[in-house]
Parts: C-alpha cells; sequence; structure tokens
C-alpha cells in the first residue's frame, strides 16, 4: 500500500492547492467533529440520568388512594379511603405476579418543625416507616450499620436509620452514630444505621437524604397510625408486566374497600417499568436525531471532497493521459483517486475525531471540578460525556467508506478519459 | 511477412459527431517491418494521427484488421490495452508529456512502475538510459528546469525504458527548434539502430526525408508509399555523447 509515487501525486496535489485542500477536508472535519461531540453529550445525557436511577428497581410501581371520582354501594363520590395493613396481605395471597411488597407510611404530620432532637441539636426531618423489602425496590448503601430487618418489623423496635443529611446535622463529624439515641417527634429512637441512596434522581415526596426510617409497625403504633398504609411499592416476577400486575392489584384493592372497579382515579399509581421504557425510547430517539444529523453533515462533507476531486481529475487529465498513454492501468488510475480520497477523507476526520474527544474530555473535566464544588445531594443530569472505542472505531470505517464513495465519481470520470483526448487537452 | 511488427488491413475509421459521421480512415493499408524506420506525413485532417493513435492503442477502428507484432489488436479491455501499450510501444510527443511534479529520474522510471518494477530497481534503469542520452546530471531536475530539446530527450528515455518493439513518435521535433530538431533526429537513428522499430508522424520535409520509408496520407487514404533512396543509417558518429 506505501507506494512513495502514489503518496508524492497526493502530496503534491494537496500543496499546490493548500486553501482548497484546507477548506475541502474542513468539511468532513466538522461532519466528524459534530458527531462526536454530539455523541458525546447524548452519552452524558444517558449517563447522567441512569446513573441516578439504575439501581431503582425498573419492574416495580407504587400506588396511593385518592378521592374516589364515583359512587359505589351506597358511597358518595370524593370519599377519602385508605390502605391498611390487610390490603398487603391480600394482595400478597390473591396477585400471584407481585414479588415483593413495600408497604410505607410518609410521617407528615410528624414530620412538622423542629421536629428531631438530639442533645443540643435539633432538625427537620421527614420520617418515613418502612418494611427492609423497601430496600429492593429503591436500594440504599449503607454508610454505617444496617437497613431495618425483619426483626425490628416483628419486635417494633424503636429503631431507626437515617438520611446522609441527617447524620450531618445530628452528629459530630466522625462520631459513630450506631447505638445513639435520637428523640424523633417526640419519642426516643436508637439510630442503628446511615444510609445513602443509590438513586438520588427520584425522590419520593421527600429529600431521602433528609430521611429517617423507622420500621413500618414501630411507626403504626407509635404515631397512631393504627393498621393504615400510605401507599406502598411492588415489584412483578419475572415472566409479569407490571402495568398488568397493577391492573390485578388495583381490582383487588378496589373490591376490599368498595370502590367502583372503573372508578380510575381513586387509585394514584407510577410505573417505573413503563417511565423506564418512556427514557430507553426517549434515549433511542436522541441517539437518532444525533447520528442522522451527524451524518447529514458528514455527507455534506463527502460531497464536498467529491466535488473538489471532480476538478482535481478535470487539472490532471492531461497527466492521467500521459499515463495512460505509457501503461497505467485503468485501477492504477482509479486506486490512485480513491487513495487521494480516502486520505483527504481520514485525515479530516480522524482531526475531527481527536478534537471532539478533547472537547469532551475538556467538558467531563470542567464537569468533574464543579460536580466536587456542588452539595452532596444535588442531582446531576450530566455526566461522563465520552464516546467508546467502538464509535470511535465505527466512526474511522464510516469514514474510509465515505472517503471511498465520494472518490468513486471522481475516478469514474478519470477512467472515462480517453488517452487521446486528454493528450489533445492542450 | 515474418518479420512485420505492424500489420495494418483496409483500415476504417470514422468520428460520428452528433448526426454527422466522419469517415477519417477510408481503407488503409500499411505494413512496417522491424527495425524500420517510417515518416507518415499529411497535411491536417489527411487522418495521420487518427492512424497513430490506433497504432498506438489509444483508439479503435471500425473495419479492417491491425496486427501488432503478429497478434491481432481487437477491441480490448482497457487493462489490456494498456498492458500492450506498456509492453510494445513507446511514445514520443510534440509537446513531450513529461509529468510535471516528477524529476527527469521518475519521468523516465514511470512505465516500469507501471510494471510494479521495483522503486530502487527503476531509477537505476532510468539512470542508466539518461546517461546514454547525456542527461545524467540532470536526473534530479524537474521538467521545468530543462531546455526543450532535454525535455525531449527525457521523453524518448522514457520510451526507451520498457524496451518497446515500436516508437511512435508524434510531432517530435515540432516544437523544438532546427538545432535541436536535429538533434533529437540523430538519437531517434541511433534507437533506429538498435532494431526498434520507429514511426514518426510529421509535416516537416527535413525530417521525413531522414527515414527509411515516407508514407503520405491524404483524405484518409494512403496516397504514396515509397522508399526513401536518400536515406542514409549512418549516424554522425560522437554527436551524442559529447553533448554537454
Amino acid at each position: 500500500m506505501f507506494d512513495k509515487d502514489r503518496w508524492q501525486e497526493i502530496f503534491i496535489a494537496i500543496k499546490q492547492n493548500k486553501l482548497r485542500s484546507v477548506l475541502t477536508a474542513f468539511g468532513v472535519f466538522w461532519g466528524i467533529f459534530m458527531l462526536v461531540v454530539m455523541t458525546g453529550s447524548g452519552n452524558g445525557l444517558v449517563n447522567g440520568v441512569t446513573q441516578g436511577t439504575a439501581n431503582f428497581a425498573s419492574n416495580s410501581a407504587f400506588m396511593w388512594t385518592q378521592n374516589t371520582t364515583k359512587p359505589y354501594k351506597g358511597f358518595r363520590q370524593g370519599r377519602w379511603w385508605n390502605f391498611n395493613n390487610r390490603d398487603m396481605e391480600i394482595i400478597r395471597d390473591q396477585v400471584p405476579g407481585v414479588d415483593v411488597i413495600a408497604p410505607r407510611l410518609q410521617g407528615w404530620d410528624v414530620s412538622q418543625g423542629e421536629n428531631v432532637h438530639r442533645g443540643l441539636r435539633s432538625g427537620s426531618f421527614t420520617v418515613n416507616g418502612d418494611y427492609p423489602a423497601y430496600n429492593l425496590i429503591d436500594p440504599s448503601e449503607m454508610i454505617h450499620g444496617r437497613f431495618i430487618n425483619e426483626m425490628d418489623i416483628h419486635l417494633r423496635r424503636k429503631v431507626c436509620i437515617i438520611g446522609e443529611r441527617v447524620y450531618e446535622v445530628m452528629f459530630e463529624r466522625g462520631e459513630d452514630p450506631v447505638g445513639q439515641y435520637m428523640k424523633v417527634s417526640g419519642v426516643y429512637f436508637q439510630v442503628v444505621g446511615v444510609f445513602r441512596t443509590l438513586n438520588p434522581n427520584i425522590q419520593l415526596g421527600s429529600n431521602k437524604s433528609e430521611s429517617i426510617y423507622v420500621p413500618f409497625t414501630t411507626m403504626q403504633q407509635v404515631y397512631n397510625y393504627g393498621d393504615r398504609v400510605h401507599y406502598f411499592g411492588f415489584t412483578a416476577k419475572d415472566g409479569h408486566s407490571v402495568a398488568e400486575t397493577a391492573e390485578q392489584v388495583m381490582a383487588v384493592l378496589k373490591n376490599n374497600h368498595s370502590v367502583a372497579p372503573d372508578d380510575n382515579d381513586a387509585i394514584g399509581h407510577f410505573n417505573v417499568e413503563e417511565m423506564v421504557r418512556t427514557m430507553t425510547y426517549l434515549f433511542l430517539g436522541i441517539n437518532m436525531l444525533i447520528w442522522i444529523v451527524g451524518i447529514g453533515t458528514l455527507i455534506a462533507g463527502a460531497v464536498g471532497i467529491s466535488n473538489i476531486m471532480v476538478v482535481v481529475v478535470k487539472e490532471r487529465t492531461k497527466e492521467i493521459g500521459i499515463q495512460r498513454a505509457i501503461g497505467a492501468r485503468p485501477w492504477t488510475i482509479v486506486s490512485q483517486i480513491l487513495t487521494e480520497s480516502v486520505f483527504l477523507t481520514t485525515l479530516a476526520g480522524f482531526m475531527g475525531l481527536s478534537l471532539g474527544t478533547l472537547v469532551l474530555h475538556g467538558v467531563d473535566t470542567a464537569l468533574t471540578h464543579a460536580q466536587a464544588s456542588m452539595p452532596a445531594d444535588e442531582q446531576v443530569f450530566f455526566t461522563n460525556p465520552e464516546i467508546g472505542v467502538t464509535m470511535a472505531v465505527a466512526s474511522l470505517i464510516i469514514l474510509i467508506i465515505t472517503g471511498l464513495i465520494a472518490g468513486l465519481i471522481p475516478a469514474q470520470k478519470a477512467v472515462r478519459i480517453k488517452p487521446i483526448e486528454a493528450l489533445r487537452h492542450e | 511477412m515474418d518479420n512485420s511488427i505492424i500489420r495494418v488491413e483496409t483500415l476504417h475509421k470514422s468520428y460520428v459527431n452528433g448526426s454527422n459521421a466522419l469517415h477519417v480512415l477510408k481503407g488503409v493499408d500499411l505494413d512496417i517491418r522491424q527495425g524500420e524506420m517510417v515518416s507518415i506525413m499529411g497535411s491536417s485532417g489527411s487522418g495521420k494521427s487518427t492512424l497513430l493513435n490506433i497504432i498506438g492503442i489509444l483508439d479503435n477502428y471500425d473495419a479492417g484488421a491491425y496486427y501488432l507484432d503478429g497478434i491481432k489488436i481487437e477491441k480490448m479491455s482497457e487493462t489490456r490495452a494498456a498492458r500492450f501499450r506498456n509492453k510494445y510501444i513507446g511514445f514520443v510527443f510534440q509537446s513531450f508529456n513529461l509529468i510535471s511534479f516528477k524529476n527527469a529520474m521518475e519521468n523516465v522510471a514511470l512505465p516500469l512502475y507501471y510494471q510494479k518494477v521495483s522503486r530502487k530497481k527503476r531509477n537505476m534503469i532510468a539512470l542508466e538510459y539518461l546517461e546514454k542520452l547525456g542527461l545524467r546530471e540532470w536526473a534530479h531536475h524537474l521538467p521545468s528546469e530543462l531546455s526543450g530539446g532535454q525535455k525531449q530527450r527525457v521523453a524518448i528515455a522514457r520510451s526507451l525504458i520498457s524496451k518497446p518493439k515500436v516508437i511512435l513518435a508524434d510531432e517530435p521535433t515540432g516544437a523544438l527548434d532546427s538545432v535541436t530538431s536535429e538533434e533529437v533526429m540523430e538519437i531517434l537513428k541511433e534507437v533506429n539502430a538498435t532494431g526498434i522499430s520507429i514511426i514518426i508522424v510529421t509535416h516537416e520535409n527535413e525530417i521525413a526525408a531522414q527515414t527509411q520509408r515516407i508514407i503520405r496520407l491524404r483524405d484518409g487514404i494512403i496516397e504514396s508509399n515509397e522508399v526513401n533512396h536518400n536515406f542514409s543509417n549512418e549516424v554522425s558518429a560522437g554527436v551524442l555523447l559529447e553533448q554537454r
């Protein structure tokens, strides 16, 4: 492939028309640059969003009660109702598609004002009543201690786990919180762990880092919630769709509470699976858009190269004629033109690729710095803008193909030149 | 005739230009033997360039037959035509047709490049040929730095390097002054003396007078084909090697 005569010709051609070559190559350079930067940014967006949600159980849904909108069985419309412990048991019994179910209490009325005290420290934090199963739906990692466990539930222990921010406010930096007591809305709880959520981009009702989780049963008893369940999350078993399972669950609930079966507004619900699917399509759409724009720009660049190669062939008509007369085969001429076109395209594209990667790296570095100085619980929707090796290799292959296609028409034109005509071309 | 290198039988060629067909060659018969030096004369439009193009396999003919070294040349792929040109025919043009960005040596070596001879080897051979033509010290100069006569000598060296059987020279002295023309003719004669046939297309009588046979074309047919009795094959000895 490396043949000095061939490259000599290419370099001469490029050198003789520096400005023209640079302007031509710029089209392809810009195309690849755009493609790289846009793909990188797209990836950054995907990374940012999925990083904050990736650990959330994607086969899950949440449900809460709302006012009924239809009169039914002698009940008026607009009635307020609640889920209760029995509902959870019935769901477990009657809906086979449900895998884990995690009832929750959202302690609105115990989360008001400065509700948490410890020595001279105090703060205002949300209190949630939870089952261990909640950690399977919206996982957290434990910085200190452990999560709520079945014994806590069973024995209604007055223990709690606290969010990062709660720890910062209520404890000395570096202090071991496990085993310490805090007064939460008038009741003393023993801290058994500090959790950090793995899904900072999904917040249910309150900021998780500013929350205190206590055992569900304890919370019902201590704060007088009786057998109420404020809302619950569940996951569907493998092979069961979340949407179908949710339908079944809602039917069971409506039946239990004399809610009209066709009252769709009596139960609010949130299907994570659907959200994930929507997101996936959204990302797919963004990606397609990026590729369409990128490839479009690249084609514009390739047309530029093709155009200029036609001019080059025209300029060299006589030379090509001479070469043909003294024995150059058509293929020699074709490969010459193609090599030149591919060389120009690849060189320009490689520069675009390099600059694009450099820009992405710069953005990444800047982002990392910016994030380091942000509050820890700040939601991040853009991280790691980058393109993979696959993408880089793919774009190089695209470049070479582009170059080949761009050179094809000019090369055919060159071959069609009859030596005699070329030699007459004075 | 066994030693005929180029044999042309009732060759016809017309150019179609829109609805007009221009009948350029109207049945040309020609036989050029190995080692002959022949000139083809004729006014412009007589068909001499067309004939040369066909002989040089740069153009096709419509009817008749053309044998090059006993091989019938018919419509063939460009790749095959290129191989034939490379192997059998050397071209010398009026306007030299050297490649402007290659130096003298690279220009001479070019036909060997198409034969895929290695760069080192073909440059060495090119230098030999330049040496023979007295241009050894100009080997690394670009065509633009050479005089007309030098350029034509480089072109002759280029036509010789693939060891062709025939050299086709289209007005080889057309762009040169009389002194240089004389030098170039001397070189061609010397080349001819090594056994290579030479066909010169010219309209200058002085040039034609230096060849063994003068073929006159007129309106697409051969008007006369006569042996030149004044021809002398003695090369003015030493002229070449003493130059410059």
